[in-house]
């Protein structure tokens, strides 16, 4: 049963209010449901597009991004395609720092919504966009930053509406799972979910970075976003890439959702809760679709055919 | 039957070139206390003040020991500890 057909203002209107489905195949338990939450739904294809205009909204109502300013914003792909959506709908010229081990699908999108795309070096990952765009922003001060990491837009806007809209789709949840990139989506829905239902449980999902961010040099240079709140969590675990690449295929095929790789993740972190459960409601957010990781050709291969393939090795899929 | 540490790239010039190595240890502290025994310096990268340090993630079979017992998390044989630095997305 669909409601009748909305009409919008704008593109913007579609953000949010995503379809929140129930897994039927991918349970190890029967007495625990798994819901996916379809971020890939948003209109530029990701869970980011709440808080792109989340932050971008708050910055022009209190004056600090004037008309015509040029945003700039260190990401993995998704918040920069938000943002750069949004500055197509608000005449903002949009500039993002992404790691050069990005997949290509990525670079394109942002190129295609008009957002100038600055490659930081790919062995220091997310962590080295951001030190490098905190640089750029400080030398110079025409630029605007969102900064994701440290904006309180950004769980702000998932306990403004992620949070209420699984209460309200799932009044009986009992587990809450989400992907770890600015803790933004754990931090302000997880907050919502407590507020309304103290029982309910939050799970972290993390990628093992693998040979990744080999350029590291320490482990003092890790980065722990401050919009981060640890303490809304009640556990943390982590999927390496070649589990995140099966379940991801998995979901295609039991489930015909085309869904990102993080997804993949988040979704078997949802599975290591529910073979610990007797009965529950597991909501988890998949928060992109397949489209940006087609070059993979995950769908079709196995993870060790990957594996070796230079496309693959080295890559942030997160 | 002991258990196998996945040691990250920044630490492994302390454990001679070593990505994995086998111990035995009761607790995440006990076996963070033997392989300082052979590789001296590697706990102090790890711990500060009896505490796991901000930036350092202890995942014992792929779950965060911050959220089971921090260094008191029992271990037994067979289980997998990941050290890793945290890192950020989006």
């Amino acid at each position: 049963m669909s409601p009748q057909a909305h009409r919008y203002d704008s593109v913007l209107g579609l953000i949010g209010d995503t379809p929140l489905v129930r897994l039927q195949r991918m349970s190890p338990k029967a007495d625990v449901r798994i819901w996916a939450k379809l971020e890939g739904q948003n209109p530029s294809g990701s869970v980011k597009d709440r808080i792109a205009k989340a932050m971008i909204d708050a910055a022009r109502a209190d004056g600090s991004l004037r008309p015509g300013q040029t945003i700039l914003e260190p990401t993995s792909g998704n918040t920069g395609v938000a943002l750069a959506l949004i500055g197509r709908i608000y005449g903002h010229p949009v500039r993002c720092v992404m790691p050069e081990s990005v997949s290509a699908e990525r670079r394109d999108l942002l190129k295609f919504y008009g957002a100038e795309v600055i490659l930081s070096p790919g062995d220091l990952g997310t962590n080295g966009s951001v030190r490098m765009a905190e640089d750029l922003a400080a030398q110079d001060p025409s630029l605007y930053m969102p900064f994701q990491y440290g904006n309180s837009a950004n769980p702000q806007a998932h306990y403004d509406t992620t949070g209420p809209e699984i209460l309200r789709a799932l009044p009986e949840v009992t587990h809450f799972v989400a992907g770890l990139g600015t803790g933004g989506t754990l931090t302000g829905a997880g907050r919502c979910l407590k507020e309304h239902k103290p029982e309910v449980r939050v799970i972290a999902s993390v990628p093992h970075p693998g040979d990744l961010v080999q350029g590291l040099r320490s482990l003092e240079e890790g980065y722990i976003p401050p919009v981060l709140d640890e303490s809304i969590l009640d556990a943390r675990m982590m999927v390496d890439s070649r589990t995140s690449f099966a379940v991801t295929k998995a979901l295609m095929d039991n489930e015909g959702i085309f869904a990102g790789i993080s997804s993949g993740a988040a979704l078997r972190t949802a599975q290591r809760v529910a073979e610990r459960l007797d009965g529950g409601d597991i909501a988890v957010v998949l928060a992109d679709g397949g489209w940006k990781y087609l070059s993979t050709r995950l769908w079709e291969r196995d993870y060790e055919e990957l594996r070796g393939d230079e496309t693959i090795e080295g890559k942030i899929w997160w | 039957m002991p258990v196998e540490v996945r040691i990250p790239s920044v630490l492994q010039k302390l454990t001679g070139g070593q990505r994995r190595l086998q111990y035995e240890g009761a607790t995440v502290d006990e076996l963070l206390d033997a392989i300082d025994g052979d590789y001296s310096g590697f706990r102090d990268q790890l711990v500060e003040n009896g505490e796991l340090r901000r930036f350092v993630n202890i995942f014992l079979n792929d779950e965060d020991v911050r959220f089971l017992q921090q260094l008191k998390t029992p271990l037994k044989d067979g289980d997998t500890i990941a050290i890793l630095p945290a890192l950020a997305g989006g």
